[in-house]
C-alpha cells in the first residue's frame, strides 16, 4: 500500500496577495490564448480538447437537449437581449478564454427558473446527448432559484460531444438547491465545463460532479457567496479508464462572513495512462470571519500505469476563522483490508469489488438523489467489469 | 477436520532481509479440542495465526500445514476459509463504506457456495449479534469502522458463530475486554465448541480467559516454537511463575 496523506489545520499560509480571484474580463480580448504552462492548465492535455480553449467555431449545436418539467418549473432556451441579460447572472467575470467568448458568443440560453418559496416535488432531469464528435460547440444555462424555493437539476451527459459550457446557478437567500452534473459520455466526447454559483444569504448549495465517460472532461466547480450564512457542499465522483484524462476543479471563495463550504471528491483510476486531476481551491477573504471550510479528495489507483494530481490549496487571509482543514490521500488497494475479506472466504476480485463500492457508497449516499443513487451504483459495477473484475464475467 | 501443523518455518521480510519467527511449530488439533497456546509478547502467536490464515507478510520456508487431507499452505487466503479455516484477528481491520451485514452475508455466501435463505438468515444474524450483546443497528455500520475494541472483538465471534468453520483460530479474542464482555465473548466461543467436531487454537497472553473456556491442552510458546505442552495445570503453573522460566532457563 502507498499512501500519502497530509491533513493540515488551518493558517498555514498568511499570504496578502491571492492567485485565486485575479480581475476577469468579459473582453475576449484580454484573454490570451493559454499556452499550457499557465497555472490553471498545467494539467490539461490541450492538444486533446480540438480547440475549446482556443478559438475553435462554435458551431450550431449537434447535441440534443431534453428535459422534463415539474410542477413549478419553467424551463425554455431563450436568444437575443433575453439570453444577454443572463450573461454573468451568478457574478462571473471571465477568467479564462473559453468562459468569455462563451458568455459573449453563444447566440441562446437555456434557463432553468424556479420562483421564490416554490418546492419542486421531483427533480429536473435535462438530457445533453451528443451525436457528432467533429461538431465543436458551446452552450450557456442559467438557473435561477428564487428565495427559499427547493430544487434538484440533473444535467445528464451521454453520447458524443465535443463541447465547452458555462452553466451559472443563482441560488436566493434560504434556497435549497442540489445540482448534479453526470458525464457519462461516450469514450471520444470533450467537455470542458465551468460551473459558477452565487449563493444567497442562509442558502444551502449542493454541486457534485459525476464523471464517468469522455477522452478529456474538465470541470471547474465554483461558488462564491452572496452574503453570510450560506453553505456549499462540493461532491465528486469520478471513474478514469485507460487514455482518459478527468480533471475536477473546485474553487469556494469565501466572500461573505459565516459562509461554509465542504468538498469531497473521491476518484478510482484503471488502465493504462488514466490521469485525474483533482485542485481544489479555497479562498478565505479577510470579511469571511467565522466561516468554516473543509476539502477532501481519496483516489484509489486500482491498476498500474495511472497518475492522480490531487492539489489541495488553502488561502487564508483572516484569523477569525471556525475551521479550515483539507485532506488528500492516493492510495492503491489496502492490503490488510483485502485480506480480512478475504479470510473470510470472500474471494480477491470480490474482496476489491467490496472495497470499490465501500468506497464510493457514501459519497453516493451524501449526493442524495434516491432516482440516480441505483444508476451510479450500477455505473462503478460497470467499470469496475471493464477491469478490475474482468475475469468475474 | 484435524489441522495438523508440522515443523512449521516462517520469515518476514525486514530492512535486514528475513527475519526467522517461526522455528519451527508442531502442532496437531484434532476435532473437539480446544487448544491453548500462551506465550510472552513478541514470541510469534499472531505469526503462527496468520501464517495459518495464508498473510501475503508471511512467507513460509519450511513445514506444512493440513486440515483434514487438505494442503492449506498451497490455497489461497480465501480458499483456506472456504476449506473451513477461521482466524479472528487480533486487530480486525476496517473496511469503510462496507456495511456488517452487507459483509456477513458476502461472506455467507461465499464459503456456502450460495445466498443463505433470506428469512433464516437475518434471523440468525439477529440472534448471533444479539447473543453478543450487539445493538441490532449494528448491521448498517461499516466493518470495524469506529467500533470500540470490545465490539470488534464481539463482531469477530459472531461471525465465528455465523461462518461455522471447523477449525477457529482466536489471536488474543480476550485483550482489552472488561470482565463482562470476555465472559460473553467465551460463551459464544463455547457455543462454537459444543457444536460437532470443532477445533480451536486459542491464543492468548494471559491466563483469564481458561476461566471461561476451559482448554484440552496448553502449549506454551516462546520465541518460535513450543517450549512446553501440558494440560490445563500448566496454564495454572504460568499463572504463577509467569514465563521466566523459559525466558531465562538460566535462572529457573
Ligand atoms: N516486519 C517485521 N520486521 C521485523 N520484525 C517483525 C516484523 N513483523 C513481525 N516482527 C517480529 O516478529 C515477532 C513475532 O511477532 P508476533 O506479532 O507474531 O508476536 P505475538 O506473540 O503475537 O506478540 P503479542 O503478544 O504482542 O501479540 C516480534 O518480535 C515482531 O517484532
Ligand atoms: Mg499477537
Amino acid at each position: 500500500m502507498t499512501v500519502t496523506e497530509s491533513v493540515r489545520s488551518a493558517l498555514e499560509q498568511d499570504k496578502v496577495e491571492s492567485h485565486l480571484n485575479p480581475v476577469g474580463s468579459f473582453d475576449v480580448a484580454d484573454h490570451p490564448v493559454p499556452t499550457g504552462r499557465e497555472e490553471i492548465w498545467r494539467f490539461t492535455p490541450l492538444k486533446r480538447l480540438k480547440g475549446l480553449h482556443a478559438d475553435a467555431e462554435f458551431m450550431p449545436s449537434a447535441t440534443s437537449c431534453t428535459w422534463n418539467t415539474p410542477a413549478g418549473v419553467h424551463i425554455e432556451g431563450v436568444s437575443g437581449e433575453e439570453a444577454r441579460t443572463l450573461r454573468g447572472i451568478s457574478g462571473l467575470v471571465p477568467n479564462t478564454r473559453h468562459a468569455a467568448r462563451i458568455l459573449a458568443e453563444v447566440p441562446a440560453t437555456l434557463l432553468i427558473d424556479v420562483p421564490a418559496d416554490t418546492e419542486v416535488s421531483e427533480p429536473v432531469v435535462v438530457d445533453l446527448h451528443g451525436e457528432d464528435v467533429a461538431v465543436t460547440e458551446a452552450g450557456h444555462v442559467a438557473m435561477r432559484f428564487g428565495a427559499h424555493s427547493k430544487a434538484i437539476v440533473v444535467l445528464n451527459h451521454t453520447g458524443s460531444s465535443t463541447v465547452a459550457a458555462v452553466v451559472e446557478i443563482v441560488v436566493g437567500d434560504g434556497a435549497d438547491v442540489t445540482v448534479v452534473s453526470i458525464q457519462d459520455w461516450a469514450d471520444d466526447a470533450v467537455h470542458l465545463a465551468h460551473h459558477q454559483a452565487l449563493v444567497g444569504r442562509d442558502a444551502t448549495y449542493k454541486h457534485a460532479a459525476i464523471s464517468f465517460g469522455g477522452d478529456l472532461v474538465r470541470m471547474d466547480a465554483n461558488v462564491t457567496y452572496d452574503g453570510p450564512g450560506g453553505s456549499a457542499e462540493l461532491l465528486g465522483l469520478y471513474f478514469a479508464d485507460a487514455g482518459q484524462h478527468i480533471e475536477h476543479r473546485i474553487f469556494a471563495d469565501h466572500n461573505a462572513p459565516h459562509t461554509k463550504s465542504n468538498a469531497i471528491y473521491k476518484g478510482a483510476l484503471q488502465g493504462d495512462k488514466a490521469h485525474t486531476v483533482w485542485v481544489g481551491n479555497v479562498l478565505i477573504r479577510k470579511v469571511a470571519e467565522g466561516i468554516e471550510t473543509y476539502e477532501e479528495n481519496r483516489n484509489l489507483v486500482l491498476t498500474d500505469g495511472c497518475r492522480a494530481d490531487s492539489i489541495p490549496n488553502l488561502e487564508i487571509e483572516t484569523g477569525e476563522i471556525e475551521g479550515a482543514g483539507h485532506a488528500s490521500a492516493t492510495a492503491r488497494f489496502d492490503d490488510e483490508q483485502l485480506f480480512y475479506l478475504q479470510s473470510r472466504g470472500i474471494s480477491e476480485k470480490e474482496a476489491q469489488r467490496l472495497v470499490v463500492h465501500g468506497f464510493f457508497n457514501d459519497l453516493i449516499r451524501k449526493v442524495g438523489v434516491p432516482s440516480i443513487e441505483e444508476r451510479l451504483l450500477s455505473t462503478v459495477e460497470a467499470e469496475l467489469a471493464k477491469n478490475v473484475l474482468k475475469e468475474l464475467f | 477436520m484435524k489441522l495438523v501443523i508440522t515443523d512449521l518455518h516462517v520469515t518476514v521480510e525486514t530492512e535486514d532481509g528475513p527475519k526467522e519467527i517461526l522455528k519451527g511449530v508442531t502442532l496437531t488439533i484434532n476435532e473437539g479440542e480446544t487448544h491453548a497456546i500462551m506465550g510472552p509478547n513478541g514470541s510469534g502467536k499472531s505469526t503462527l495465526a496468520y501464517s495459518i490464515a495464508g498473510h501475503p507478510k508471511y512467507t513460509i520456508t519450511g513445514g506444512s500445514v493440513t486440515l483434514g487431507d487438505q494442503d492449506v499452505l498451497a490455497m489461497s487466503v480465501d480458499e483456506r476459509a472456504r476449506a473451513g479455516l477461521f482466524l479472528a484477528m487480533q486487530y480486525p481491520v476496517e473496511v469503510p463504506g462496507v456495511s456488517v451485514s452487507n459483509f456477513l452475508r458476502t461472506a455467507k455466501t461465499a464459503i456456502d457456495g450460495e445466498a443463505p435463505k433470506l428469512r433464516t438468515w437475518v434471523k440468525d444474524v439477529n440472534a448471533a449479534l444479539q447473543q453478543l450483546n450487539l445493538d441490532p443497528t449494528f448491521g448498517t455500520r461499516n466493518v470495524n469502522e469506529g467500533f470500540s475494541g470490545g465490539e470488534k472483538k464481539r463482531h469477530e465471534i459472531a461471525q465465528l458463530e455465523l461462518l461455522d468453520p471447523q477449525v477457529a483460530v482466536l489471536d488474543e479474542t480476550d485483550s482489552g475486554l472488561d470482565i463482562d464482555a470476555l465472559k460473553v465473548v467465551s460463551e459464544g466461543v463455547n457455543r462454537f465448541r459444543a457444536r460437532e467436531g470443532k477445533g480451536v487454537l486459542l491464543i492468548t497472553h494471559y491466563t483469564r480467559i481458561l476461566r471461561y473456556i476451559e482448554p484440552d491442552f496448553v502449549h506454551v510458546f516462546v520465541d518460535g516454537k513450543v517450549a512446553e505442552s501440558g494440560g490445563k495445570e500448566l496454564a495454572d503453573a504460568l499463572e504463577a511463575n509467569g514465563y521466566d522460566k523459559y525466558l531465562n532457563p538460566a535462572s529457573a
